[in-house]
């Protein structure tokens, strides 16, 4: 009836909340930047980078795939769990729990191929039930959320498993020119993904769908098999920092392991300016957001606030973040 | 002011982020009448019965209702002040029970509970006045849609209303229920009750109602009693054309030679999909413009979807080139070399936060990519080629495509589908809702792609586009093909008397 | 029977077969299976998931979902035990006082915010666990044993535990609510389609909005139990409650998306759940096989993908009805 589309090619006015929408999470990155050289004591240093890297690695990879996710207006609960599940599979496999492997090198390529296969296949069911059963994408993934760490304990027996094994722990220790491998891997991913959103027929399609389903279908896109491969990469994607969790801690506890991740993925995400009803998404934000919400986590406890109210800090950018988002988008 | 008049509405404005959807509507309906309301689609009609209902507010004037001043702001005031509304898309909760969806909001009680049991009576009692005997109790979505869309209506009755407006109550209903509707209305004529009935199908506003007001483009152009104006009439005052107006040429569709047809590129043979297309035939030759014209709700978009795969007849067929043609999905009608630009751009065309080079680029995109990687440069040049060729006026590939004009968006999709390079294009109201401009743009556009070869099928609610454009005009009326004209046949007078009560050829030989 | 007819007629009654088919087998099998310390232990035990289910069933059947409560559960446990000295209904009132607030501010980010309800109750979630965390200083609050507030997990009412009274006063009140108040059938009708709901006049935000406020309130007090009955608050408790609440709603037929749904097979949905944990700690002890409490979230798991199965076959029946004349 109201033809809205019909606007005029005019600049548009400045909107204070379309302007927050889009620049909010860096100003508020630099901000806190300033504020630490500022406030915090020894913030200028290499040591103060490695951790907050290394701390922000496995949200990073995790909210990498679950950007993609959102991008098609879907969402992915379940990756904390398959993170659980990865993270139990792994040390099982290069310690010969299942099969013993003679070769060290061998066993822990099974090991990472394994469970990371383990993840991506967990995140393809989901995309099945997504994309073949129409099961809303909240509703699907809940139920991995609520058995994938199930699933994990039962593998385990909720025992702790250590291990020191450095072929495998270099994922989570090892450098490379310097450089701690997870933040290597954290950029590889980061870079890849950013590509395909921009570069590639695959990445194109994943926007379109979470922009306007009904138009990318008429469009001739398979909706399904896009669908299927975002769910798959966010499970690829938790397999992957499963791994990363346990090969720092020497240790996998199937009770722990991504205990909360879908949260932290899902902020950073929304942090970082994608817009979580799809259709538009940035792989950077999703970075910035990550580091934002790492930084403002690691200046409280650097100046003294206990971990206990950053996450009620944690919880309000959330939510501050989500709400400007409408706002903008509104305007 | 005349007492026997119960809704009085003047000088009616109503804009939408400064467009135009109402300007000076006005609206009379008397008590105990049953008064039709018609136009095509965007002429207002949905947004003064809005307006009215308090859905929508008014940006300018005055309301009577039962002789007094009327302000509501919701639905649900206006429900209590007596005016009940059926929608179009029955708005009722699928999943509750028959009794809850016509008591809800207005639920019997005892001390301060629900009475169920008076309420199943009531609910009972309510629809008993359609001969509709149900089981109250189950849920509303185990019934068929004629039961569902009688629901509605015991529910809007059930509100002791002055006022029942019904959207289109009849599109889902067959023949008998339309019968007992029918008698429901004169039942509630008889008891002083006003009926505001919206219907795209003239036969029944001549069965039922005693008035017409007809809208166009946000104005009330005519009412006039029902018995004083002929289906001709009706039509060519929904359209905006006189009868015996001079035959200029309207479109940029004019000057235009005769052009090299060639052969049967697609045909359809009794295509029917539930109610909404019953038995449709027609065929598209290459480098030809067929057009499509009828009411609204004559099938028209339905039979385009069913040519595009969006969804499945469930009787007839079609041939392309020649060979059995089964699209199971948009990708294999894209594949078989079809485009289709949509009627709802919005919600089926753009996407819009996308750019217009993305846009444009939606479908080409697989083919234009070596191993997944989109050949940007390639892309570049077929956009900024498309850009020039179709007067795309953008700030640049880049710009966001939800920034563009109505007319701009349409070049767009058109340039999806151009880009495709393809044999058969699907047009759903082209030109709607763009300005004159850029309208005689489109239609020299796709005057010109026909004469390259391309087969053009064409839906249009404007009458001289299809007259004009249109080398063949297959004339469609409540589902059934009623009608075929060839050019120099296709005059206006003969396509809107084929609209209007043209019927079946089969069923003018039964009648004969 | 059609096919919408008889996946409704699973979801309500195939809960209670389930649990009564499981009861039997208890019964047969283990000795004191049906014996009265059995029976009380289990009641008293998930008479707090019971009331955490209670309020999560009612924000499903407006097509919403609360992650918060479990969280919320141990914020009302804190809370409640730092205030029972002053009497056991004061660490009560507390308890469930902190509950209200938590689905105040979450009723606040849906209705008024406008925020979708998996996002402000997830951020709620850790809302709550860190100002448990907080005003706990990180460790379990002991409870007052003189103020009588340890009556209230640990005592019998009528040779029955007060817990379970509390669970099925509070279950009654809330099937009373849905069958027999028009805003009960507005939380249907709301789940069911909200837009025609707003058209039919139905106040749709102020029935969302009083779903999580008692969402809120009831987890705060199955916080009050949990402090009560152990003797303690516990702001690292509640782990998980919330994927036991809505795997209880959902097993109990109560549809995802909302607009149908059962008080009654939700109280089943709960007991099915914890009868069969307990049925597992019975039969790792008969020394037959030993599968670990961890089962318990896969068998949940699996539950819920059943039915959200059968969910999706019965929705998009519902589609082409509508769909096709």
């Amino acid at each position: 009836m109201t033809d809205t589309t019909r606007q005029q090619d005019v600049s548009r006015p400045f909107v204070p909340m379309d302007f927050m929408a889009r620049y909010g999470t860096l100003i508020a990155l630099v901000a806190l930047l300033l504020f630490n050289l500022a406030f915090t004591r020894n913030f200028a240093t290499m040591q103060t980078l490695n951790v907050n890297l290394t701390q922000v690695c496995t949200i990073v990879i995790v909210a990498v795939g679950m950007t993609l996710v959102i991008a098609t207006g879907g969402i992915d609960l379940s990756v904390g769990s398959l993170m659980a599940i990865s993270g139990a599979l792994a040390p099982m496999i290069f310690l010969g729990k299942i099969v013993p492997i003679d070769n060290i090198g061998l066993a822990v390529a099974a090991a990472m191929i394994g469970s990371v296969g383990v993840a991506g296949l967990l995140g393809l069911f989901n995309g099945w039930l997504i994309a073949k059963f129409r099961i809303q994408p909240i509703v699907a993934t809940l139920v991995l959320f609520i058995a994938g760490r199930g699933i994990a304990q039962v593998l385990t027996n909720g025992n702790l498993q250590t291990f020191r094994v450095p072929e495998f722990q270099f994922i989570g220790l090892g450098r490379i020119f310097g450089i701690p491998v997870q933040v290597v891997l954290m950029a590889l991913l980061v870079i890849a993904a950013a590509w395909i959103l921009k570069r590639t027929v695959f990445g194109r399609q994943i926007i379109a769908i979470g922009g306007n389903e009904r138009a990318a279908e008429l469009a001739g896109i398979a909706v399904a098999r896009v669908k299927l491969a975002v769910y798959a990469i966010s499970g690829l994607c938790a397999g992957i920092a499963g791994l990363i969790v346990i090969a720092i801690n020497s240790a996998s506890d199937a009770n722990l392991v991504g205990m909360g991740m879908e949260l932290d993925a899902i902020a950073a995400v929304a942090v970082g300016g994608t817009l979580l009803s799809g259709g538009k998404a940035t792989i950077i934000g999703t970075l910035l957001g990550a580091m934002t919400i790492q930084l403002v986590r690691y200046t409280l406890l650097a100046n003294g606030v206990p971990d206990a109210a950053a996450l009620v800090v944690k919880a309000g950018i959330i939510v501050l973040a989500v709400w400007i988002q409408q706002q903008g988008r509104r305007g | 002011m005349d007492t026997d008049t119960l809704l009085s509405m003047t000088g009616i404005d109503k804009r939408f982020a400064g467009i135009s959807a109402l300007s000076g509507a006005s609206f009379e309906v008397g008590r105990g009448e049953v008064h039709a309301l018609i136009g095509q689609n965007g002429a207002g009609k949905s947004t003064l019965i809005k307006v009215l209902t308090g859905y929508h507010r008014r940006d300018a004037g005055e309301v009577i209702f039962d002789s007094q001043p009327f302000e509501v702001f919701s639905p649900h005031q206006a429900q209590a002040s007596g005016i009940s509304t059926i929608y179009q898309e029955i708005n009722l909760v699928p999943y509750r029970s028959v009794t809850e969806n016509i008591c809800l909001g207005r639920e019997a009680r005892r001390f301060g509970f629900l009475d169920w049991k008076r309420m199943h009576q009531e609910a009972e009692a309510l629809l008993q006045r359609f001969n509709v005997r149900i089981d109250v109790r189950r849920p509303l979505m185990e019934f068929n849609t004629a039961t569902q869309q009688m629901v509605a209506i015991a529910r809007a009755i059930g509100f002791a209303a002055k006022l029942v407006i019904m959207d289109e109550p009849t599109s889902s209903l067959d023949e008998r229920e339309v019968g007992v509707l029918f008698d429901v209305i004169r039942q509630l004529k008889q008891e002083g009750v006003s009926v505001v009935f919206v219907s795209h199908k003239l036969d029944e506003l001549y069965e039922v109602c005693d008035r017409v007001t007809i809208m166009r483009d946000g104005r009330t152009v005519k009412t006039a009693k029902m018995s004083e104006i002929d289906k001709i009439g009706l039509v060519s005052s929904m359209l905006g054309r006189t009868i015996d107006r001079a035959e200029g040429h309207a479109t940029a569709f004019r000057d235009r030679d005769q052009r090299k047809i060639g052969d049967v590129l697609l045909s359809a043979e009794n295509l029917a999909i539930n109610q909404t297309v019953q038995d449709v035939s027609f065929d598209v030759r290459q480098g030809e413009i067929a057009g499509f014209a009828g009411l609204l709700g004559a099938g028209r978009t339905e039979t385009a979807r069913l040519v595009f795969g969006i969804d499945r007849p469930c009787a007839g067929a079609m041939l392309l080139d020649g060979q059995t043609f089964e699209p199971r999905s948009p990708a294999d009608a894209i594949a078989a070399g079809m485009g289709f630009c949509t009627e709802d751009r919005k919600s089926e065309g753009i996407v819009p936060e996308m750019s217009v080079a993305e846009n444009m680029m939606l479908a080409l995109m697989p083919k234009l990519s070596k191993s997944g990687i989109i050949d940007e440069k390639a892309q570049r040049d077929i956009v900024e080629r498309f850009i020039k060729q179709l007067g795309v006026k953008c700030s640049g590939p880049d710009q966001k495509v939800r920034e563009l004009s109505g007319g701009n968006q349409q070049k767009v999709l058109l340039g999806r589908w151009l880009a495709m390079n393809p044999r058969l294009l699907i047009l759903d109201e082209p030109t709607r809702g763009i300005d004159v401009g850029a309208k005689g743009e489109i239609q020299t556009l796709i005057k010109s792609l026909a004469d390259e070869g391309l087969a053009v099928l064409m839906i249009s609610s404007e009458l001289e586009e299809v007259t004009e454009g249109a080398d063949r005009v297959f004339v469609l009326r409540e589902g059934l093909s009623v009608a075929t004209f060839n050019r120099d046949e296709a005059t206006e007078d003969a396509v809107m008397s084929a609209m209007a009560h043209g019927s079946a050829p089969r069923v003018a030989e039964a009648l004969s | 029977m059609t096919r919408p007819r008889l996946i409704s007629m699973l979801g309500s009654y195939g809960v209670v077969l389930a649990l009564l088919l499981l009861i039997l087998f208890g019964w047969a099998r283990y000795d004191y299976f049906l014996g009265f310390f059995n029976i009380t232990s289990v009641l008293r035990y998930n008479a707090m998931f019971a009331l955490v289910a209670l309020g999560m069933c009612f924000v499903i059947m407006t097509g919403g979902i609360d992650l918060s409560v479990g969280s919320t559960a141990a914020l009302g446990s804190v809370v409640a035990a730092l205030a029972s000295p002053y009497g056991a209904f004061v660490g009560l009132g507390a308890g469930v006082g902190a509950g209200l607030c938590v689905g105040l501010i979450n009723a606040v980010l849906v209705t008024r915010l406008r925020i979708m309800p998996f996002v402000a109750t997830l951020a709620m979630m850790l809302a709550a666990s860190g100002t448990a965390l907080l005003i706990a200083d990180n460790q379990s609050v002991s409870v007052s044993y003189e103020s009588g507030f340890t009556s209230i997990g640990q005592d019998n009412f009528l040779g029955f535990p007060i817990p379970a009274w509390i669970a099925i006063i509070a279950y009654i009140i809330g099937w009373i609510v849905l069958n027999f108040t028009g805003t009960g059938r507005g939380v249907l009708a709301v789940g069911g389609n909200e837009d025609a709901t707003r058209l039919m006049g139905l106040p749709a935000d102020q029935i969302k909005f009083l779903v999580y406020l008692a969402s809120g309130g009831l987890a705060g007090l199955a916080g009050v139990i949990l402090a009560s009955q152990f003797g303690a608050g516990q702001p690292i408790e509640g782990v998980g409650w919330e994927l036991f609440a809505i795997a209880a709603v959902v097993v109990g037929g109560t549809l995802l998306t909302g607009g149908v749904g059962s008080v009654g097979a939700t109280l089943a949905g709960v007991l099915l759940l914890g009868i069969l944990f307990n049925v597992l700690n019975f039969e790792n002890g008969t020394g037959w096989i030993s599968l670990s409490a961890y089962w318990q979230s896969v068998i949940r798991g699996l539950f819920l993908l059943v039915v959200v199965m059968l969910q999706a076959k019965l929705s998009s029946r519902s589609r082409t009805v509508t769909g096709e004349h």
